[in-house]
């Protein structure tokens, strides 16, 4: 019985019922088997159907849809043929599931340790004294900090990384014959991904899981997964060891998955030769929230003493991790958020603060598109109404004329001119960030703020907004400052590049200084935790290793703020005398106290 | 205009056909009612109280011996027209300030939602009896009554729904494209809570029922002879023993009313349904 694999799926099918009581396949044909101890992922974009079939493993389909055919078989057990009773019986116990928003999954008014330990208790496994003490063990493992005590906190005191760490300790506890981790690492940023992904493996490793991964990202599966199988549209494009499917991919689908997670460089149009004044330009800019103290400072400071400057027709790229303030700078320069000090200056003319004293043609010049097409686009109104809008508002086009721009803007966006009288709610996620895109076109501005417009996409998708971007930088001439936490996609697009940490900016520079080291240690520890796609990359990985003690930090209020993470902090320097902005030889500014020779090659 | 609304009263659901036959039979009885009855209102016609049906009178006679056919057709009006109008005044002034209110930021919305705390607080019978007793019972008294006691309740469920509204990303696109706060209020925010909205009329509709059959009740609704169909149930409430037409007829009544204006509301496609 041996050879026998421990997990088969064959010829699966799960149909769902469309609003007409039409009956439809979601994934059909779906066949793999995995052997105890093994990982396997599944690869797919969304609406592949990769959650669909990791979900029947429970035995379990979502609401609308029935496992119709095929076999599902975990051990000995045939799950298409148990009840209700018995499934129960397997979930949690001897299947687990780590669903891919931890900070949703847990009950946010009960202790941690409560919920940890609630799959053994409910399965009768082993008294409440042992499973605690299981936990805590587990907690170890997976690398979390005071793993005696973290058990007694609730979710709220906790970051995303770690509740995803703590959903693991969850399903790990009953120590289940599969594992299934539903894109457990997407929400989270990259260098918290990093750390996850690293515990992650590790207790897989230490206790032979079998395992199924889903995920988006190649990149990520390469370092956890034994074999691959590719999805798309509810059927295999192909399936095979990880090595094969990385090295060699077979299928045309595959390749183009491949592609798109590897943004590829844009060319850069060549700059004006004389610049006369920057287009946008910001000088010493403190914002955030709460009542302003009589230093200027907010109560809730999020940006402190930004610069920035912005040529006509150039790109600059924001970086950051998510809450260190890039999306607040898009909003500054808006108006939607008044900044507590510092000026914006537009064209060399300073803008007013707030929305309220704005001229109509300043608002037109500065156009922002926000990240999430779904909400930015009023699901009320029709694609004409939304692109005609700002058309009436700013060129006072109405009737034929306006019809004729929004016709333009439809062909420069590459949408059909059939979609002008859907609403918002009748296209695919794609579509609606061109029309979002063309919402800001549509002012003719001359500068965009881009806030993470790939982020909600698929790759694929992603990947032809940014090349529609490019394009239309190419032929209208429009700066755009291109907001994201991906620096892979910044560096392939933007001129010029500034790294924010929590609302600092710690490097700045043309792009070209960011291909070689040596960087600022937080941009250093960005790049490097950017998976790369090979098998090993994880364990070779320096980034995210932790950094060497440290005596306590003095009180100063412009103290390095990355100091408790920075791997190359120095004891006595650090931690008591603000870093200093120098520049490198490689022509980009760093705020910190060492110098190139000290800080780390990549 | 009217080949497009037949097109969407086609497309409506079988709830939604159902409530839409029963809207237009009331509007029709509102409108034509007293034409079509068969006696005059307050006439004594019959020689027995809650008489069965009978060919002479089609649902039967009422407490005092008058024919309930014609009492109905000529009280819908009051139910209909008057809860109609007052259920739009209020609904209309609710959700006008309750924009004005949420796009206005904190210095308009606490004043204007605190007083509207104070008006709800005042209870709705005794407020009606002080302006009856006032100025005197009228119809437009009765509408002003209705529509001001469903007021605050109208602003509250608008604001709680523009406020929320006020946060999505499309409002902060059009802020930060300089639109003025009407054409926020109006264009951006409006059209998204008008499905709850139509649905809390709906609701309030029913309300000033069942409010106006109470005053009548009292002596302070429509005066006798006339009566709307709250005051018709409510003065024939001893034939209910007898299980009496006289008050069965106006109770079904209210229901086909109320029930066909709330499945025809609900039927309307609203956001997150398939058109």
């Amino acid at each position: 019985m041996t050879d026998r694999p421990h997990i088969e799926v064959k010829d699966l099918c799960v149909t769902a019922r469309n609003a007409q009581g039409e009956t439809f396949p979601i994934v059909s044909g779906i066949d793999f088997a995995l052997k105890r101890g093994e990982v396997l992922a599944l690869i797919g974009e969304s609406g592949s159907g990769k959650t669909t079939i990791a979900l029947t493993l429970l035995g379990h389909a979502r609401p609308g849809a029935t496992i119709a055919g095929g076999s599902i078989r975990v051990g000995d057990a045939e799950l298409t043929r148990l009840d209700r009773t018995a499934l129960a019986q397997l979930r949690g116990n001897r299947i687990a599931y780590i669903a891919q928003s931890a900070a949703a999954a847990f009950n946010p008014s009960r202790t941690i340790m409560d919920q940890v330990v609630e799959p053994a208790l409910i399965h009768d496994l082993m008294p409440r004294d042992k499973a605690e003490a299981k936990a805590v063990e587990l907690f170890r493992a997976l690398a979390l900090p005071f793993p005696d005590t973290i058990g007694a906190r609730y979710p709220h005191q906790l970051s995303g990384g770690q509740l995803q760490r703590l959903m693991a300790a969850m399903a790990l506890i009953t120590d289940p014959e599969l594992i299934i981790l539903d894109e457990p690492t997407t929400a989270l940023d990259v260098t918290t991904q990093i750390e996850v992904l690293r515990a992650f493996k590790a207790v897989v490793l230490e206790r032979g899981a079998t395992a199924i991964y889903v995920s988006h990202d190649l990149a990520v599966v390469a370092q956890m997964a034994d074999q691959i199988v590719v999805l798309n549209q509810g059927r295999i494009r192909e399936a095979g060891a990880s090595a094969q499917i990385l090295h060699s991919p077979a299928d045309d689908y595959t390749r183009t998955l491949m592609a798109a997670a590897r943004p590829a460089m844009r060319p850069t149009p060549a700059r004006a030769a004389v610049p006369a004044a920057p287009l946008l330009e910001i000088r010493g800019l403190t914002a955030g929230y709460g009542k302003i103290d009589k230093a200027g400072r907010p109560r809730m400071p999020v940006l402190r003493d930004i610069n920035l400057t912005i040529e006509r027709g150039a790109t600059l790229g924001v970086i950051g991790e998510s809450g260190s303030g890039k999306s607040t700078i898009a909003r500054v320069i808006a108006g939607l958020l008044p900044p507590a000090s510092g000026q914006v200056l537009l064209d060399g003319e300073p803008l007013p603060p707030g929305l309220a004293g704005r001229s109509r043609d300043q608002f037109r010049r500065v156009q922002l598109v926000f990240q999430n097409a779904d909400t930015a686009l009023n699901p009320a109104h029709s694609v004409q109404q939304i692109l005609e809008r700002p058309l009436a508002f700013y060129h006072g086009l109405k009737g034929n004329a306006a019809h004729l721009r929004v016709m333009e803007l439809m062909d420069l966006i590459r949408l059909p001119a059939t979609l002008i009288d859907r609403n918002i709610g009748g296209l695919s996620g794609g579509q609606k960030q061109r029309v979002n895109l063309a919402r800001a076109l549509a002012a003719d501005p001359q500068l965009i703020l881009c806030d993470e417009v790939t982020s909600a996409l698929d790759t694929v998708v992603g990947a032809a907004i940014l090349d529609l971007m490019a394009e239309l930088r190419r032929e209208l001439g429009i700066a755009t400052m291109f907001i994201s936490h991906d620096i892979s996609t910044v560096k392939a697009i933007c001129d010029d590049i500034l790294v924010l940490y929590a609302g600092t900016m710690v490097e700045t520079g043309p792009r070209a200084a960011f291909q070689t080291a040596p960087f600022h240690p937080y941009t250093d520890l960005l790049i490097g935790s950017v998976p790369e796609m090979r098998a090993g990359w994880l364990e070779e990985s320096h980034a995210g290793r932790g950094p060497p003690p440290i005596g306590a930090a003095g009180d100063h209020p412009d103290l390095c703020r990355f100091l408790p993470r920075c791997p190359a902090r120095v004891d006595g320097l650090c931690n008591i005398t603000p870093p200093p902005r120098h520049p490198l030889a490689k022509g980009n500014r760093i705020l910190c106290h060492l110098g190139a020779e000290s800080l780390c090659p990549s | 205009m009217i080949a497009v609304s037949l097109q969407k009263a086609k497309a409506l659901p079988l709830s939604g056909k159902i409530g839409l036959m029963l809207v237009i039979f009331w509007l029709a009885i509102a409108l034509f009612g007293p034409m079509l009855a068969p006696y005059p209102v307050g006439a004594f016609v019959a020689y027995d109280v809650f008489d069965g049906y009978s060919a002479a009178h089609w649902l039967g006679s009422d407490y005092l011996g008058r024919d309930v056919l014609s009492r109905l057709l000529s009280g819908a009006r009051y139910t209909v027209g008057l809860a109609a109008a007052a259920a739009m005044l209020a609904s209309a002034t609710g959700t006008a300030l309750a924009l004005t209110a949420a796009v206005g930021g904190p210095r308009v919305d606490e004043p204007l939602s605190r007083f509207m705390d104070m008006l709800i607080s005042i209870p709705s019978k005794i407020f009606s009896l002080v302006l009856v007793a006032a100025f005197g019972s009228s119809l437009p008294l009765l509408l002003l009554i209705a529509a001001i006691t469903y007021v605050p309740g109208n602003y509250r469920i608008a604001r709680a729904l523009a406020v929320n509204l006020v946060q999505m990303d499309y409002v902060q696109v059009a802020k930060a494209r300089g639109e003025g706060r009407f054409h926020i209020a109006i264009a951006e925010v409006l059209p998204n809570m008008i499905h709850p909205l139509l649905a809390d009329f709906g609701l309030r509709f029913v309300f000033i029922v069942l409010l106006l059959s109470g005053l009548s009740f009292l002596g302070l609704g429509v005066q006798p002879p006339d009566a709307d169909l709250g005051s018709l149930v409510r003065e024939n409430i001893s034939g209910l023993g007898e299980g009496a037409l006289a008050i069965l007829a106006p109770a079904v009544a209210i229901a086909t009313l109320t029930v066909g204006v709330n499945l025809l509301i609900d039927a309307l496609p609203g956001r997150g349904k398939g058109r």
